[in-house]
């Protein structure tokens, strides 16, 4: 504080009476991140912390073992159903992510390329969906899978099949589907923001130097996008390996993920040591799941040149 | 002088680029009105007009970024009529640059070559050809984004000229640039058109740049050609008031038309009195009322008692020191408006005081005479 003092120029410290400590630049900018610093910390460091604690302690009937053991980790990473559920789990995820990247591209291409002056309307409709439930959105689902549903009838009605579909509910499929439209406005969003970045005369030079349409969109528009799409798998990827709402309701017992079990072992089984070790196992896998994601994007943006 | 050899060396009669009755109309508007041009084989020719004046929509009428409302284009004799921009035989400078930020300098060179799928070693030479003609050998390795300005707009250059095209097509590649380095880049383009031979295609609003690179101009006002002519013959023989006044300094006189004949006319006018002057190639008589001109350093200050066959004589108003130039308001009585003089500071021009008297030489060769 002294020294900081006896730094600044004179003339400074009578212009202002505050103290120089918190004219820096960093503290201020720490003084403007700390509420929301604060936040992060009590509702989500230590609620991680406390989450890893108990993966390393053991439930004992009504009361928590507080002495170190790795028996959670074993049960976890060792044991068929939950091996299962967590392959299932990423399967989906991914399935999803690139699913709706694939789906949600064209449609922030269109908006920011062909969208014109309803740039803005087009974007607004994509967010209509979000009016209404999460669980409303999902319920739908159900309805147009169902035995009795849209999809089913329709298909009966134009004679394609004689008796109704039990492949489309109740399954992975069903939960890939579901999610897919859940999270395509997420998708689209980044996507959009990085199609708009793309300078137009690019395109036109490519044309200029012999590209038709679609190799001047391969070598330059694709790779300037690249991240809006890596940061739209990731946004879509992360969130749904812990879903648990859409596989309860549409996924049936081929539909379940990791996050059906954990719920189940904080919930009915009451083992929360056991729940807490197949939450850090889950979190581990996703973060290195999200960074081989973005390396694999990276190695092909360079095979792409 | 040694560059107009040059340049016979490099221009043919051929015509490589005929742009026949284009126009280009958006709603009631027209940024493009009834042109005709024909671009020589070989010829650096600019495109100069302030800025709305429909030079770079002409522009990307013959890259292909744009189609004419009605009319045609040909370049090398081919019709350009739904040939898309990806197929014609020429290439781009953008006025942004457009150099691919993915990409390194040698692959944003390489970038067209790619198409021709020429194997490695033949590629390879034709890019560090390239990248010598505009002086960045050895920058092939450097990331778009860690360039200056002028090399981006040199690795544009290299990165156009690779192709070999036809005509070489320039979108105001200079305005970007800070003074000194764009005054040393016009010297260049010119000394690399000179050397490739190809025709170039320059869009600028800086009439300097135009008169100092360029064989031929076409000055364009409103959508309009006004007129194509020489760098030289433009700025000494301007068709009309908008030229004359578009390219530098002119006085301007009004006249009244005594007698037009094949080449001259002879003009009465108010302070230089009853002249004989050369008529424009394109002079287009508007009644018996025409607008005489003298550029300001045509106009000489005649110190003491030395005299001249043709002067005006009149009084200083204003005077404005330039370095190496001074700049003087002199009213001369039955003109409305005062003269701008012109004159080097060699004899001490910047010493003569306002409201001093003062008379000016001119050579009658000097006024030109314009439509009104």
């Amino acid at each position: 504080m002294t020294v900081a003092a006896e730094g600044s120029p004179p003339l400074r410290m009578a212009g202002s009476r505050r103290s120089p400590l918190l004219q820096s630049e960093a503290v201020q900018g720490f003084a403007l991140i700390s509420p929301t610093f604060v936040y992060a910390l009590i509702l989500l460091v230590l609620p991680i912390l406390v989450v890893i604690a108990h993966s390393f302690w053991t439930q004992n009937y009504l009361t928590i073992d507080h002495t170190f053991t790795l028996e959670n980790y074993r049960i976890a990473l060792t044991e068929p159903i939950y091996r299962d559920l967590l392959w299932r789990s990423l399967y989906i995820s991914l399935t999803v992510s690139l699913l709706t990247v694939a789906l949600a591209y064209p449609v922030a291409y269109f908006i920011s390329f062909h969208g014109g002056r309803h740039k803005s309307l087009w974007l607004f409709l994509i967010t209509i969906p979000f009016w209404t439930s999460y669980l409303l959105r999902v319920m739908s689902w159900k309805v147009i899978l169902g035995y009795n549903g849209v999809l089913n009838s329709g298909l009966m009605g134009l004679g394609i099949i004689d008796e109704p579909s039990t492949a489309l509910l109740y399954n992975s499929t069903a939960v890939i589907i579901t999610l897919t439209h859940a999270w395509a406005t997420f998708a689209i969003l980044p996507i959009f923001v990085s199609l708009e970045k793309v300078d137009r005369t690019l395109v036109e030079a490519a044309t200029d130097l012999g590209d038709g349409p679609l190799r001047s969109f391969l070598r330059v528009t694709l790779p300037l996008s690249a991240p809006g799409a890596i940061s739209a798998a990731l946004i879509v990827m992360i969130p749904t390996v812990g879903d648990y709402v859409t596989p309860k309701l549409v996924g049936g017992k081929d539909g379940v993920m990791i996050a059906n079990a954990i719920q189940a072992q904080f919930g009915k089984a009451s083992n929360w040591p056991l729940g807490a070790a197949l939450s850090v196992t889950t979190m581990i896998i996703v973060s290195l799941m999200a960074g081989a994601t973005v390396l694999v994007f990276r190695g092909l943006q360079r095979l792409a040149r | 002088m040694l560059e107009r050899v040059q340049s016979e060396r490099t221009q043919t009669d051929r015509t490589m680029i005929e742009i026949r009755d284009v126009t280009r109309s958006y709603g009631s508007f027209k940024a493009l009105d009834n042109a005709s041009l024909a671009i020589r084989e070989g010829e650096f020719f600019s495109l100069l007009g302030p800025s709305g004046c429909g030079k770079t929509t002409l522009l990307r009428m013959i890259a292909g970024f744009d189609k004419p409302t009605s009319g045609s284009i040909a370049v090398d004799g081919q019709p350009m009529d739904g040939i898309p921009a990806n197929r014609r035989p020429t290439n781009m400078v953008f006025q942004s640059y457009a150099i691919f930020p993915h990409l390194n300098v040698e692959q944003n060179v390489a970038y067209g070559l790619k198409r021709l799928k020429l194997d490695a070693g033949a590629e390879k030479h034709r890019v560090g050809e390239a990248l010598a003609q505009v002086s960045l050998t050895g920058l092939g390795k450097r990331r778009a984004t860690e360039l200056s300005g002028g090399q981006r707009q040199r690795v544009a250059l290299a990165r156009a000229l690779v192709m070999r095209p036809k005509v070489l097509l320039l979108d105001e590649p200079l305005s970007a640039l800070d003074k000194k380095l764009r005054e040393q880049m016009q010297v260049e383009l010119r000394r690399l058109q000179q050397a490739v031979g190809i025709t170039f295609v320059l869009v600028t609003h800086d009439q300097y740049e135009a008169l100092a690179m360029s064989d031929r101009i076409a000055v364009m006002f409103g959508g309009k050609i006004a007129q194509v002519a020489s760098p030289k013959e433009i700025y000494q023989r301007p068709v009309n008031r908008q030229v004359a006044d578009f390219l530098g300094g002119m006085n301007f006189v009004k006249a009244e038309i005594v007698e037009e004949n094949g080449a001259s006319l002879v003009l009465d006018t108010l302070g230089f009195g009853r002249v004989r002057a050369d008529k424009p190639r394109a002079f287009v008589r508007n009644g018996g009322a025409a607008t005489l001109g003298i550029r300001p350093e045509r106009l000489r200050v005649l110190w003491d008692n030395a005299t001249a066959k043709f002067e005006v004589s009149g009084k200083v108003v204003e005077r404005h020191y330039f370095g190496e130039i001074t700049h003087l308001i002199v009213e001369i009585p039955g003109l409305e408006k005062p003269l701008s003089v012109t004159e080097t500071n060699d004899f001490g021009a910047d010493d003569i005081p306002v409201g001093a008297p003062i008379r000016l030489a001119y050579d009658p060769e000097a006024l030109v005479a314009m439509a009104d």
